[in-house]
């Protein structure tokens, strides 16, 4: 078949013919900050060696970097962090699918939204901080009760954001499915959960920072392992070096994360972007 | 009738009416729908904006309810969307799936409503989108597709599940003119070769009456039945020929008579 017979069968998406590009300058890309970074950290170096800070509690950056090295080679931060990242999964994954399961419920019928909707409201605003000590009472300071303070964090950003999305599918595409005879399970695999997705990963990427918070704060508060654990225990002991080793670890992982999340949801939500753009025109 | 198929009654429309709350009451937006509508034919329903005319097609698809009357699809009672009728929609743009490419937003009747194999699928998704003339685009997402071939996939989508009755409300109202005709063929062509029943919503009375066998105009809401007007040109039709003929301009002029009539304009035309 050839498209010439139709008027109209050209695509709108070849891509334009890519502009010849001429080689930007440093400080017209994100080098500037990277730069920046760089600087700050040298002033910080440069104040500490200088005696321009106190050098007990603000050791210098070349210090910092060896010691994380050493922690590094020894495998002692690998494995608190190991520790640390295997809680932050479990109670995100364990949230995060919460979420979407009981934001679609909430979305879909009426009467889980009537039934929980006040509870999310009355539970929602508490800052994870203030119910730690009665998930200690319950489930003791292991795994369990990180996991759960980690889950519980978790579930509101994805429930909510999964709610919003349920709800704003277009109608047109609800009644193009039943035109197909598609409903219940179908419907939401189908239609439902494909529509809402760009809410879902919105409110994932927010429970993704609240996790490492939420992750953090619990093994401060009561670990025998653990990033948070360790960077606590290095301060109380004076290893002033490890304790910014720590902090700075968390810098990273933190940065990585967000930008594997990145990665997942360009590829996954590559048709929302698409589609917004065409809409734009 | 032109004469094609047996003239038994396929689709019956018994007494619709339709009313929608309104502030301080409720309105009336269709009324006393007698229709029977026969297979193979081509039915164009026509009307001033606002008469009704989509809300009957939903009604017969089966998406909304009437208020009193009913539709029946051979002897079933309609009560929901009947497998054997499908709608195309108007907005295309939001009916397809932005997040399937063309391939999978054409088998997504099929994928969904017969137990076919994965091999059987994929041949009849690929058979239709070769009779839409898509061929190619398969991997395409459907935006970035023009608008006449947005509404092609959508086509494709519902023929794929080889309906017996296609509904479609106002499909091309919102493509340029070029594109219109090229669709208009497109659904001509379709409706000869698959032995289709096409009920066609329009505004555009040329519209109706070159593609139709038949042309029920409906009055300003509530809607009435106020034309029923059986269109005897010869097929296959063509755009330029077609729309020359006497019998043709006969047509369109009663059509637009009523019309005219309908909302207080002076048919000068028609005198």
């Amino acid at each position: 078949m050839t498209d010439s017979a139709l008027p109209d069968a050209t695509p709108l998406s070849e891509p334009a013919a890519k502009r010849p590009r001429r080689y930007a300058l440093p400080w017209q890309t994100r080098w500037l900050g990277v730069a920046f970074i760089v600087v700050l950290l040298l002033a910080w170096e440069i104040a500490a060696a200088t005696g321009a800070m106190p050098s007990l509690s603000f050791p210098r950056m070349s210090g910092i970097l060896a010691a994380w090295w050493r922690l590094v080679v020894s495998g002692e931060l690998p494995r608190e962090l190991g520790d640390s990242l295997w809680r932050m999964f479990a109670g995100y994954f364990i949230g995060a699918a919460l979420g979407v399961l009981l934001g679609l419920l909430m979305g879909y019928f009426r009467i889980f939204y009537n039934l929980l909707e006040p509870i999310t409201e009355v539970l929602r605003p508490i800052p994870s901080p203030a119910y730690l000590p009665i998930v200690i009472l319950f489930l003791g300071i292991d795994d369990a009760m990180k996991i759960f303070m980690i889950a519980f964090a978790s579930l509101f950003p994805v429930l909510i954001n999964t709610y919003s999305g349920v709800r704003s599918v277009d109608p047109i595409q609800l009644q193009t499915a039943r035109t197909f005879g598609v409903a219940g399970r179908r419907l939401v695999w189908q239609v439902v959960l494909p529509a809402a997705s760009p809410f879902i990963f919105t409110g994932m990427r927010v429970s993704l920072a609240v996790a490492l918070i939420v992750m953090v704060i619990s093994e401060m508060v009561a670990a025998s392992s653990g990033i948070g654990y360790f960077i606590l225990s290095a301060q109380r002991g004076f290893q002033i070096r490890e304790m910014f080793a720590g902090v700075l670890t968390l810098a990273a992982v933190g940065y990585v994360l967000n930008r594997l999340f990145v990665a997942i949801e360009s590829r996954v939500l590559a048709w929302h972007y698409g589609y917004t753009q065409q809409q734009r025109h | 009738m032109s004469g094609r198929g047996p003239t038994r009654p396929f689709l019956r429309l018994s007494g619709i009416r339709k009313e929608f709350a309104a502030a301080g009451g409720t309105t009336v937006a269709l009324n006393g729908i007698n229709l029977e509508i026969a297979r193979g034919s081509f039915v164009s329903i026509i009307g001033p904006s606002g008469c009704g005319k989509s809300t009957l097609l939903q009604i017969v698809a089966g998406l909304i309810g009437a208020t009193s009357g009913s539709v029946h699809f051979e002897d079933h009672k309609v009560d929901g969307p009947p497998p054997g009728a499908l709608y195309v929609f108007q907005q295309y743009t939001r009916s397809l799936f932005p997040w399937k490419t063309v391939e999978r937003n054409v088998s997504f009747g099929l994928e969904n409503r017969e137990t076919l194999s994965r091999s059987a699928i994929a041949e009849r998704t690929r058979e239709i989108i070769g009779l839409v003339k898509l061929t190619g685009f398969e991997r395409h997402y459907p935006w970035q597709l023009s608008g006449g071939m947005q509404q092609r996939v959508a086509i494709a989508r519902a023929l794929a599940c080889r309906p017996e009755v296609l509904l479609m409300d106002e499909p091309f109202s919102a493509v340029d003119a070029l594109t219109r005709v090229g669709l208009q063929e497109l659904v001509r062509s379709l409706w000869r070769e698959l032995g289709l029943t096409v009920i066609f919503v329009t505004h555009d009375v040329d519209e109706g009456v070159y593609l139709s066998t038949r042309v029920v105009a409906l009055t300003r809401a509530p809607g009435t039945v106020a034309v029923d007007l059986a269109i005897d040109l010869p097929h296959p039709r063509d755009q330029i020929a077609t729309r020359a003929l006497l019998q043709y301009l006969d047509y369109r002029a009663t059509l637009l008579a009523q019309l005219f009539a309908d909302e207080g304009l002076v048919a000068r035309e028609v005198a």
